[in-house]
This record gives C-alpha cells, sequence and structure tokens, in this order.
C-alpha cells in the first residue's frame, strides 16, 4: 500500500503539469510567433510584407494587450510625446473645409486594401466605429458618438481665439490619434497618409462648422 | 439537369406547410460584367408543385428573386407519408424535379 | 384630434431618439431570425457530402478514409475538435488544411497546387463543399478544441500574440473590433474573441453563407477577409497564422454549441 500511493501521486503530478502549464515561455512564444509571422503572409497587391512590420507604438501596445496589462505611465507618455511630433499643422493655417465633402470622407471606407488601386482616394472609415451625424443610423460603437461636436464643445465660431485649443486638439487627434492616447484604438489618418490634408479639413469641417449637419 | 434541391414538407391539422432550397445562379440579366457587357439573364421562370398529382402552386419567377432562392408555402390537404414535386424551369429551357415525402 | 395627433407624434419622434440605439439592434435581431429558415448553406452541404463519397482525383480514390482527428472515416464531432494536432503531418492543422493533406495523400492532388488556388476556383470549391459537409456533420455539438498536445498549446500562445499584433497603415489587429462586449461596426454586431461570446456566436458560426454576397465561407476564406480589411498583406492558405488563430478562438469558445453551417447577412 505504501509503495502504491507515491507512484499514484507521481503520476497525478504529471498529468497535472501536462494539463495545466502552458509548456511555452512568453519569450518563446514572442520568438515562434515572429517566425510564423514570417513565413505565413505574401504580397498582395499594394498591400506588402513591409506592413507587418510594427513601429515602436504598435510594438508596444501590442505586448500591454498580450499580457493582459495596461502600459505604464512613463511608457504611455513617451510614445504620446512622440506621436505629438509628428503632427503636421495645415500648411495655409486654414483648418476647416468643406462639411458636405466631409460627410463623403466619414461615409467611404475604401482605400489601402490588397483589391485598392494604388494613388486612389482612401476614405476616413469614420462611421464605421462612430456615429456622427443625426440621420445616418448605420453607425459603429467602437469609438465614442461625434454627433454635436462641435455644439457641444461651445464651439461657434471656430476661427474665434476661444476655440483654438479645441480646433487643433481636433486636428492633432485626426492626424495622429496616439498623440493624445499613446494606445487608442483609431487610426493615424494623417500620419499614416490614409486622408490628405484637404481630406482632414473636411472631416474638421464636418465636426466644427456650426452649420454643419452634425453641429443641428 | 439543374443541382438538386433541399425540400422538407410537414403536415399539421390538415394543412402541408413546404419549405423549398433551389440552388440556381438567378442573374437577373440587368448587370453587367467588368467590361461593360450585360450578364445574360439566367434565373428560373416556372414553378410548380404538385401533391398526388394535383397542382397545389404555380408561380412565374422574374428577374427579382436572388440566388439560391427559398421558397415556403402551405396547402390545404396532405398526409405523413404522401408525396410532394416540386419542379423548376429556367429561361435556358434548364430543369429540375425533386420529391418529398411529407412528414 | 390635430393636437392629440401632433402630441403623439411629439412623444414618438423623442420616444424614437431615446430608444434610437435599441430599436437598430431590436431591427437586427427580427432580420436575422428572418434568415435562419432556409439556409443556402444546405445546399453547399449536400454537394460537400457527394464529393466525399466519390471517387475522384490521380488515385481515383473517394474521401472515406480521411483521418480528421478522430480517426479514418469519423465525420461526426470531427469539426469541434479542429484545429488538433496530426502526428501524420507532424503539425497542427485546422479542417481545410486537412481536407487537403486528405486530397493529396488519398486522392493524389497536388498539396501546392490546391494551396495557391484561389478561393471557390477550382478544386477549392470542392474544398469549401467538404468543408461545410464536415462543420454541419457537428452541428449543435460544443467547441472542443484540444490542447492536450505541446503543439496545440504553443499555438494557443501564437494565436493569441497575432489576434493582438497592431499592424499596416490601420494599426489594426482583430483586437481593434474583438476585443470588447456589445461593439458594433455600423450595424454588424462583433463578437469579443478573447472569451467564450456564447452559443453560435464567433468561431462556432463559420463555416457560414454570406446572403450578401451569395457566397460560402469556410473559416480560411473569413480569416482572409479580415486581413484584407485590417489593410494587412494576404495570409497564405493554410498557413501557421490562420491556424493558430483558429486554435486561439477556438480554445477560447470551449463549450459554445456550433451552428456551422450558418448564415450570415
Amino acid at each position: 500500500m505504501k509503495k502504491i500511493i507515491p507512484f499514484a501521486a507521481i503520476g497525478a503530478s504529471l498529468v497535472l503539469s501536462g494539463c495545466m502549464s502552458t509548456s511555452i515561455s512568453s519569450a518563446d512564444a514572442d520568438k515562434l510567433t515572429a517566425e510564423v509571422v514570417k513565413t505565413s503572409f505574401q504580397d498582395k497587391g499594394i498591400a506588402k510584407l513591409s506592413r507587418l512590420e510594427q513601429d515602436e507604438a504598435n510594438r508596444l501596445c501590442s505586448a500591454a494587450d498580450v499580457a493582459g496589462k495596461p502600459l505604464d505611465a512613463a511608457t504611455a507618455k513617451a510614445i504620446e510625446e512622440a506621436q505629438m511630433k509628428t503632427i503636421k499643422w495645415p500648411s495655409d493655417g486654414k483648418f476647416l473645409g468643406d462639411f458636405k465633402a466631409g460627410e463623403k470622407v466619414a461615409q467611404s471606407g475604401k482605400g489601402l486594401t490588397w483589391k485598392d488601386k494604388a494613388g486612389a482616394t482612401n476614405g476616413g472609415n469614420c462611421y464605421n466605429c462612430h456615429q456622427i451625424s443625426k440621420t445616418e443610423m448605420s453607425y459603429g460603437s467602437l469609438g465614442p458618438s461625434l454627433y454635436n461636436y462641435g455644439k457641444l464643445r461651445g464651439v461657434t465660431d471656430p476661427d474665434s481665439p476661444a476655440s483654438k485649443a479645441i480646433v487643433e486638439y481636433t486636428w492633432g487627434k485626426l492626424w495622429n490619434s496616439r498623440a493624445y492616447n499613446a494606445c487608442s484604438n483609431m487610426p493615424r489618418v494623417g500620419h499614416n497618409g490614409i486622408l490628405t490634408e484637404a481630406q482632414i479639413k473636411d472631416v474638421m469641417a464636418l465636426l466644427l462648422d456650426p452649420k454643419s449637419p452634425v453641429n443641428q | 439537369m439543374g443541382k438538386p434541391m433541399r425540400i422538407r414538407a410537414k403536415a399539421d391539422n390538415g394543412v402541408t406547410t413546404v419549405r423549398a432550397l433551389m440552388a440556381h445562379v438567378m442573374e437577373g440579366g440587368q448587370r453587367k460584367d467588368s467590361s461593360g457587357k450585360v450578364i445574360p439573364a439566367h434565373h428560373i421562370t416556372d414553378i410548380t408543385a404538385s401533391h398526388n398529382g394535383k397542382v397545389v402552386l404555380s408561380a412565374q419567377w422574374g428577374s427579382a428573386v436572388s440566388q439560391n432562392p427559398f421558397l415556403a408555402f402551405s396547402f390545404k390537404g396532405g398526409a405523413a407519408g404522401d408525396k410532394v414535386a416540386l419542379t423548376w424551369k429556367d429561361n435556358k429551357g434548364d430543369s429540375r424535379t425533386d420529391e418529398v415525402t411529407i412528414a | 384630434m390635430k393636437r392629440k395627433l401632433a402630441l403623439v407624434a411629439l412623444l414618438a419622434s423623442s420616444a424614437m431618439g431615446l430608444v434610437h440605439a435599441d430599436a437598430i439592434e431590436d431591427g437586427i435581431a427580427k432580420y436575422r431570425e428572418m434568415l435562419q429558415d432556409g439556409n443556402p448553406a444546405e445546399l453547399f452541404e449536400m454537394s460537400g457530402e457527394e464529393l466525399w463519397t466519390t471517387a475522384r482525383g490521380p488515385k481515383n480514390a473517394t474521401m472515406e478514409k480521411c483521418d480528421l482527428g478522430k480517426g479514418p472515416g469519423v465525420v461526426k464531432g470531427a469539426f469541434v475538435e479542429l484545429p488538433r494536432f496530426f502526428a501524420d503531418t507532424g503539425r497542427v492543422q485546422d479542417l481545410e488544411s486537412r481536407l487537403i493533406t486528405c486530397m493529396a495523400t488519398l486522392q493524389g492532388f497536388n498539396e501546392a497546387e490546391l494551396n495557391k488556388t484561389g478561393y471557390a476556383k477550382g478544386e477549392q470549391a470542392n474544398v469549401r463543399d467538404m468543408a461545410t459537409y464536415v462543420a454541419g456533420a457537428s452541428r449543435e455539438m460544443k467547441i472542443a478544441t484540444p490542447q492536450s498536445h505541446q503543439k496545440e498549446r504553443e499555438m494557443y500562445e501564437v494565436g493569441k500574440r497575432l489576434f493582438f499584433m497592431r499592424s499596416g497603415p490601420h494599426d489594426f489587429a482583430c483586437a481593434t473590433c474583438h476585443a470588447e462586449d456589445g461593439k458594433r461596426i455600423r450595424l454588424q454586431g462583433l463578437p469579443n474573441l478573447t472569451g467564450n461570446p456564447g452559443d453560435g456566436i464567433g468561431f462556432a458560426a463559420w463555416p457560414a453563407y454570406r446572403v450578401g454576397n451569395a457566397q460560402m465561407w469556410p473559416m480560411q476564406k473569413r480569416l482572409n477577409d479580415c486581413y484584407r480589411q485590417q489593410r494587412f498583406p494576404e495570409p497564405k492558405f493554410g498557413s501557421d497564422a490562420t491556424i493558430a488563430l483558429g486554435v486561439y478562438m477556438g480554445v477560447n469558445a470551449k463549450g459554445a454549441k456550433s451552428i456551422a453551417p450558418a448564415i450570415k447577412r
């Protein structure tokens, strides 16, 4: 009897370790993943393998998600400061364009997939994640509602000094969302060349022009 | 001969309900291909369903019905074990008939 | 009468504003209910079943000896235990890559050619139909993706890292859309794939027939189009990346009832 119990105990612990351990260290899993990424993809159309190279911000934010822990404050701040430096302000100092054109940009999700042509006009994908105007019912919930964006922030004259901070924040957020939130899910439409300066001005008008349907 | 249909028929309180899935491309004849040429119409034009030799449904379809159409209908009568036959004909002269036993 | 009508209209319009989001969700649910009756996926299932028992290929053999993980020819229950490790190929495989292994070894088809063939073209259409048939044979069974083999556990960890990998011009990862409860893109609900989203949702709902383009999509096609929308380069058919993601999603969905082949918008 005494001889049998230790064997059973060893057997039980072996079975336990087989089922419950992850069998691979985090570092080794990272290495294995890198190899899998290297061999699993191929260029197609305009979508090249170089798109798999993560920049520092993406590398850190992805790692934090895998670990299940948010970035520490210092790292987040460093990312935000680096992203802030990339913001290109409007070349002529004018922040707002045409809100009707802006609605078209917000509605379109076209561009940059392997089915799209190089040099084609891209859309902003905005309605995929945000409510924007009152009449468009087909909107997503991944981002906050932008309905009444300018009105709620008291923007009655986007050119006035009183509105300067909001106007600049909105431009900056569109150009590079990560300048204000290190791991924001929002694409960096200016920094990553998704939208042109003119298109961003049109989206700015959609959000901030007091005459825009968004602010009625 | 067209591709096989998936048909189910159930009798309940003197009424038989038939549900049929048909495999057909149902090209309306209004679409154009990438070169601008009209894709010719190729769709079901006639449907006939019969029970014990008697026609219980006849339908004429046009270009508005979608690909792989689903048809559901009921008729008075029919009992478990009876057979229901469904036939479709399309504008290219193709046709398909399948039978189902009422459950 | 006019005043009463005006009052009712006013109440109705303000109520509409308040229940705006709920009305949208209810509408979507009703539309889904209507779609359930008469799923064209069954037509692909019938075709797949016929292909399974038909002698084809250079070796003129059927697929009836194909081992999908539960022994040669065992189809029922195989789908809910995939992806899994296979000793004969020494790798973790999902349903479609395993079908291709069988088409090559039993029927003599060229594996590399099959992997290079585009979705629904040539023999890939038959892979699609057989995948639909095999999935349907596990209808209502619970997802039970195995983690008993070392390589299965490693693939889970790889799948997890891929799931959270942000890259490309939009900085999208799978997680951008699929890591929170109750979110939607436009009006399309997004299951949270970091956990178990419930019976018949997410991993438990593919292969599925998409009404919008009348196409039957198995998991490889679903992942391919996800990566396209993420602005990534193209994942190779049956690549380790796609299989690892299947392991991650499957293990997370353990216990959920499979409704494959399902029907989608």
